[in-house]
This record gives C-alpha cells, structure tokens and sequence, in this order.
C-alpha cells in the first residue's frame, strides 16, 4: 500500500469541498497530479494544492492507496465520498459528509465529525474516534435510501437523526445520543452503549436498536414483549424487548409479523 | 430577421410529404418561407443530416403547482446533476423534476419547440402561467382540469351543455388556459370522501352524476364552442389490472359525436397516456397487455387521437390530478406522498416511482406502450409521450424512437429483463417485427399532436406559412447504423430554430428564443346564469375572490391568443 500525505496549508474563507480526496480519486496519481485535482469554495473551483500540502505517491489501484490528511479539517467536506476501497486517516476534526455513499475501504477520523457522515453509505468502515454530528449514517434529505451496508463505529457522542431510514449495516456509538433513532428504518442495527433521549424507531419498520443506558421517553408505537438474553458487540447483559413502530406497516414471514425491535439493556 | 437556408438535408415531413428527400428549407421572417424569397440567407450546411419541423409534445407535467410539489419533495432528484450556469445557460438541476430552466434546453437538445403543460388547476392557473413564464424557448400552453368541477358536475347532471360551454370559456379566459382536461371524471371529486369512480358508471357521491356524463358533455361542450383541440381525457380506472374494458366505455362514449372546429383536427377526443389504461387480468399477478383490444379500437375510429405515455424504466415521480391513484400508488410502494386538494375544482398527488427493469410488472407496462404504437394503423393518431414525469422523464423520448425504429433495441431490452419470459408471456411485443421510419416517427412526434391540438395552421411541418420551427440532426438515414446512434443523434440535435431565430447552433444553446403562451379566447354567447353562478360561487365557497383569481398580465409571456367565436 502507498501512503499519500496532504497536509492543509490554507483554511478556506468559507468551506472546502473536497470530495476528490479519495483513493479513487487519487488512485494511479503521483502527487505533482495529486495537487490539480478539482476543490471549490463556494461557486469558485480550485486545485487541491491550493489548499494542501501533498507529499507521496498513490498506488495503482484503490485498494493499494492510503491517504493520510493532517491540520485542521473543520472546515472541509466530503472527504472519502463515494469511495470503493483503501484507506483514509483524518487527523482532525472534520466537517460534512465524512465517507458519503462510500461503497469500501476505511476512514478513520482522529476528532470529531460534523453532520451526515455514512450518508447513504453501502460498505466499508468508518471510525470516528471524537463525536459524531447529526445525520449519522441517515440518507440524503428527501431520499429514502439511507445507511444500506458497512459499519460506523463512534468513540464518542452522536447527535440527532442517527440512521434515518437505515436499510442495513451496523452503527456502534460508545457515547450517548440524541433524539430521533432509526427514524423511518427497514433494516440495520444501531448499538447506543450510553443513554439516549426520545423518538427512538419512530415509523421504523424493521430492524433493531440496543440501548444500554437510560431512554427519557419511549415512543408510544412500541410494545414491550418480553425480557431476554442477548449478546451484542461482545458484550452479555439481559434486556427488555419492545417491538414497533406499532403504527406502520409491517411485512410477514412464515405468518409472522416482523417487527423492528428496541432492545434495552435491565442488568449487565 | 436573419434569413437562414437549411441546405442539402434529409426531409421529413408528414405536411408536404417529404419522406428523406434530399432539399432545402427556408426562414425568413419567423416563418418557414419558399426558398426562392430569400435575398441574403444565413446558410446552414445539413449535408448527410436529417431534418424535420420542431417537436410538438402534446401531454407533459412541466409546470404548475403539482410539478413543484415534486421538485419540493424530491431534493435527492437533484442530488449530483446540478449543472452551474455558463455562457448564456442559466443554472440547472434536476432528472425527473427538472428546473424551468433544464425543462425548456433538454426539450430544445430534442429538437423540440413547443410543449402542453397537461393539468392546470384553474386556482393555481397563476403559479402554472409563472413556470412557463420562466421556461425559456418553447411554446406552451396549458390545459385547466374540468373533471371534476363542481360547476360541471351541476351543469351536466342536466346535461346543461350550453351553460357548460359557457363556463368553459369563461375559465379558459380567466386562466388563459388552452383546452379541456378532464382527468379521473368524478373519481378526483369522489376522493374528497375517501372514493373513487371505477368505471364510467360509477357515480359521483352528492353530485349524484356518473363519469360517462360528465365525459359525454364535456365532449359536446367542447363541440358546442370549436375549440382547437378536443377534449383530453385521463379515463377512469387508470393502472389497475383488467381496466381496458373501462378505457373502452370511455371511447365509445365519442362515438357518434362529429368534430366541429375550424382548426383542421378530426378527433373528438384525445385519450392521454393509454398505455396506463390498456391493462388485462384481475390482479398484478396475472396481469397482461390488452393493447391490441384498445388499437383495434383506435384503428378502426377516426374520431379519435391518443398518445402512448412510454414507460422508460427509470426512477421518477408521478404526479396527476388523480389524488386516489396516488394513493393507491403509495400503499404500493410504500415511498413518500404528498396529496392535495384544490377547492371546488380537482386535487392532485405525488408519489416517486421506480420502474425496475427487475419487476414483471414494468417490463409488462413497458411492452404495453411499444405495443400501441407499433399496432398504430395511422401514426397521424397517436403520439409519442411518457405522461412526463409519469412514466418516465421527457428526455427519454430519443430511447422511446430508438425502440420504435429497431427490433434490435428491443431485444436488447427484452434481455436485460430479469422476468423476460414471463413479461414475453403477458405482452405481444416480442412478436412484432414492425420497425417505424423517420417518416412515422415525423407524424408521432410533429404533424400528428400538432394537428390534434388544432395548431396545424402554426407547428408540426416545413411547409411554407408554418412557423420557423425546424430541428437539424447528426443522423444520416441513408447509412448504416446502430440502434444507440438514433437515441444518440436525437438528444442532441445539431441546430435548432424556434420562430426563426437559431436557439442551438452545433448543440449548444445560443439563445433562449421568445417563447410564446398560447392560449384560446372563446367567445361565447352572454350567460347570466352562469355569470352569477360564477359570482355567487366564488361568494360562498372559494378562499380567493375573482380578483385574485384571474391570470393576465405580466402573468403570460408573449400571450399568443387563438380566438375562437363560438356566439350564435
């Protein structure tokens, strides 16, 4: 695997989008052409070595490139959009869209990252090792294709709206989150291992959410069904199941009903 | 005016005849003139290139307020095609809800010039007049809904044809409107208590009318004035399994009814989109085409002119004054909906829709379109459409043609069908070897819907008097070719005239033209009934007055008025 350097030298006056820096993007590129690829800042492009420092080479395919960004990353967008493999290490906090539609490979954020990360997103990884903003893993305003496969872990807190109209794949938060979970999901799991607030599955029609610490309000259109035992991300604990959203349609297998489940955690 | 001569193309035009001939065309003027009044032409080589008049579209949703309910609730349809502005093209987004903007160049890229807004609501005639306002280079007009009209309803309960004239016109003046829709008769109005219409005997609760009244008047009110085009229905019962027998009620109900206009078309009703009406079976499994039953109709009754409302097999947003099928849409698929209710005059829904080539069910409806223009016995009488954005975007007309003119092309699709045998088994189309001509394709697309819209005096061909309308095309018909070049070559055509003035030149916009409002002044005899109908309606029920209702002014751009003296 090669590695490529950028390094930000320039903070934009108003926000850098940069959905160019990908492994795709970047893929078959030695950094003299690394630096022409296409920015904007408002309705103006730019060039990427405009705003970076870029030092290394990228790999032939995808695959075989990393790509290490360091400085300050608030105010950029976009980065790992739509990528399909390799790897991408954020040194910073980052803003917008961190690995939207991203399809493969991994990006890992050291801080924390603004709203709509995971967009869309069907595979691959992304790690945030600060807080997550809101929008986590949801889909694109207005689209019902959210968050469909592939695994967002968050180290620390994530905002509201986590995993709106979540089709598949895995969210792991260790922290605590806020109102509205799964909203409108078909699929997927999130794991919250601290407290979360209210509206959690509403209009959810099938998958699951654990919850390990306090919820302030339970949404009306869940039903408690039973306690059990579960095993989730490694660890044990007993659980109470709800069932939901009581107020949507559901589909039946084997004549029976599939309800998206709410598992709280009773005792460790 | 600059004076251009179109020199040495391939001619196809269903007015004068023209089936590939090699000759020149000329404008002078804004006007398609003899080629001999030019002095000093601007000269345009179309050497190897087919020519034809501007594209006439007959039925599109592309303004008012249900096509911006849809651009509202679909941002993610303009999510990665936003285009920014450059040169003299104004900023654009948006696939199956464009821009005004996009709306008015992807239509001229056709080739094509002039464009129906398919279903105005009278109250909203303002927001529609403003759309068009800001869709640059076509013509257009719009069509104001009547199905579902109270004041119809009441009139033609007692078959009160001259008073129902009477509010016609009137409502064609106030909205500037351009002829008479009705869509789902009585169904729209029967939502308002969670009903609908099935067939065209089902009545109307409170109104106590059936559809087939309501169809039958409307036919003959139309008549009674003479108006340019017939009326142009959306039939009862539309998209559900085994409704072909309800598409033919509604035919039958013209028949017996003689055109009375002096606009030169011989209909007197236009069926919209028929391939979402030419369904058999009792179920969506079982499902299957009945587009022979309904061309064996059409072919054989002169009296009537329908357009084939494609589906493409994208993802789009429907959108219709049929507020129950919207619903009924939505319980299907389970994706957004947004329902609306227009005061005493019709409602509305939309719905996003994606036609999968992996589901049986759209294979079969894409058959089902192909079908009823291949069985066309007179391509004169039925048009090339997708109910855009219903059955799929505008911009697929080029693939529509593509598929028309090449056996090859369909099979391809029949292919790429994850349920080939069984949509082969419920459709007749893999049977058929018929490949249209640019010829075919010429009247399906100008002369046809512009004779049909009573226009034939302005569109639809290259005859001198006609309008400048003419579209350029990197397609030599005389060279081999593959079916992708045909969609290729007429996306994109190489020079477009719009009344005279060159608004593509080598693909590229170079003007945004002066687009004209085309709208019909009836006059009809003094009514003081129905003008105190009118009066004490908008008194008692409506949530706006007359003042505030009426469209003119800086509403219309370039108002192009057809008069039409029905007094007597």
């Amino acid at each position: 695997m090669e590695t490529v350097t950028l390094t930000i030298k320039n903070q934009p006056g108003l926000f850098l989008e940069a959905d160019s820096i990908t492994p795709d993007a970047f893929a078959g590129k030695k950094a003299e052409e690394i630096v022409d690829l296409p920015v904007y800042v408002g309705r103006e492009q730019f060039r990427l070595g405009d705003y970076f420092e870029v030092s290394g080479n990228a790999g032939a395919t995808p695959a075989e490139t990393k790509i290490v960004v360091n400085g300050d990353l608030s105010r950029v967008k976009y980065i790992g959009m739509k990528m399909t493999a390799g790897e991408i290490v954020a040194n910073s906090n980052a803003d917008m869209y961190v690995g939207a539609w991203m399809q493969g490979g991994k990006i890992t954020v050291n801080g924390n990252v603004d709203a709509f990360a995971g967009t869309g997103m069907k595979g691959g990884e992304i790690a945030i090792k600060g807080n997550a903003g809101n929008y986590l893993g949801a889909a694109y305003r207005g689209d019902w294709r959210g968050m469909a496969g592939g695994k967002i872990t968050v180290t620390g807190n994530a905002g509201s709206d986590l995993g709106t109209f979540m089709n598949g794949g895995e969210i792991v938060v260790d922290g605590d989150v806020d109102v509205h979970v799964a909203t409108h999901a078909e699929g997927g799991r999130i794991i919250i291992k601290g407290n979360a607030k209210r509206r959690l599955g509403g209009q959810m029609v099938e998958g699951e959410i654990y919850v390990f610490g306090s919820i302030d309000v339970m949404m009306p259109g869940f039903a408690y069904r039973e306690d059990v035992d579960v095993d989730v991300d490694g660890i044990k604990g007993r659980f109470a199941l709800y069932e939901g959203d009581l107020g949507e349609r559901h589909r039946k297998r084997k004549g029976q009903t599939i309800y998206a489940k709410l598992y709280q955690r009773i005792e460790a | 005016m600059a004076e251009y001569l179109i020199k040495n193309g391939f001619i196809f035009d269903p007015v004068l005849g023209i089936k590939g001939d090699v000759a020149d065309v000329a404008i002078k003027d804004g006007k398609i003139v003899e080629t001999t009044a030019l002095s000093s032409p601007k000269v345009i080589d179309a050497t190897g290139k087919t020519v034809m008049a501007g594209g006439v579209d007959v039925h599109a949703h592309v303004a008012g307020p249900k096509v911006n309910i849809g651009r509202n609730f679909r941002p993610e349809d303009k999510l990665f095609n936003c285009t920014p502005g450059h040169g003299i093209e104004r900023m654009q987004g948006g696939f199956s809800v464009p821009t005004t903007i996009r709306t008015g160049y992807n239509y001229a890229h056709m080739g094509y010039t002039t464009v129906m807004e398919a279903a105005m609501p009278p109250l909203y005639a303002r927001h529609t007049h403003e759309e068009m306002r800001d869709t640059p280079i076509l013509d257009q007009g719009a069509y104001p809904v009547f199905g579902n009209n109270w004041f119809v309803l009441e009139y033609l309960k007692n078959h009160e044809i001259e008073n129902t004239a009477a509010y016609i016109a009137w409502l064609l003046r106030a909205t500037k409107g351009y002829a008479v829709k009705v869509v789902n008769p009585g169904g729209t109005e029967a939502w308002g208590w969670g009903l609908n219409c099935d067939n065209v005997h089902d009545p109307v609760p409170y109104f106590d009318i059936t559809p087939a009244q309501i169809i039958k008047g409307l036919i003959e009110a139309n008549e009674y004035l003479g108006l340019p085009h017939s009326m142009h229905m959306h039939a009862n019962n539309l998209g559900n399994p085994g409704n072909y027998t309800t598409t033919l009620d509604s035919f039958k109900l013209s028949e017996g009814i003689k055109p009375n206009s002096k606009f030169g078309r011989d209909q007197v009703m236009h069926h919209t989109h028929v391939q979402f009406h030419s369904y058999g079976g009792d179920s969506w499994a079982n499902v299957e085409s009945r587009a022979k039953d309904i061309m064996g109709y059409v072919n054989s009754h002169d009296n009537i002119t329908i357009d084939m409302g494609q589906v493409t097999l994208d993802e789009t947003t429907t959108m219709t004054a049929d507020g129950p099928f919207e619903h009924h849409l939505t319980e299907l698929n389970h994706l957004k909906w947004a329902n609306a209710d227009v005061e005493l005059e019709t409602g509305s829904g939309v719905v996003p829709y994606l036609y999968s080539p992996n589901i049986k069910v759209c294979g079969i409806q894409w058959c089902i379109g192909l079908e009823l223009a291949l069985l066309a016995k007179d391509p004169m009488r039925i048009f090339l459409t997708t109910d855009h954005p219903n059955a799929g975007p505008f911009i697929r007309y080029p693939r529509i043609m593509k598929w028309l003119m090449s056996q090859e092309a369909r099979d391809q699709q029949f292919d790429a069908f994850k349920y080939k045998d069984k949509v082969i088994e419920a459709t007749n189309l893999a049977g058929m070897d018929r490949e249209l001509n640019l010829y075919e394709i010429a009247q399906m697309t100008r002369a046809g819907p512009a004779k049909s819209l009573g226009l034939s005096h302005m569109y639809g061909g290259l005859a001198p008097g006609l309008d400048g309308d003419v579209a350029v095309y990197d397609f030599n018909p005389n060279e081999p070719y593959a079916p992708d070049d045909i969609e290729k070559a007429f996306s994109n055509a190489k020079h477009l005239f719009k009344s005279g003035v060159q608004v593509i030149s080598d693909h590229e916009i170079a003007n945004n033209g002066n687009k004209r409002t085309l709208w019909v002044n009836a006059k009809a005899n003094e009514n003081p009934q129905v003008m105190r109908d009118i009066k004490e309606k908008f008194l008692r029920y409506y949530t706006v007055t007359l003042n505030n209702y009426e469209g003119s002014g800086h509403y219309l751009r370039n108002p192009h008025v057809i008069e039409v003296d029905a007094t007597q």
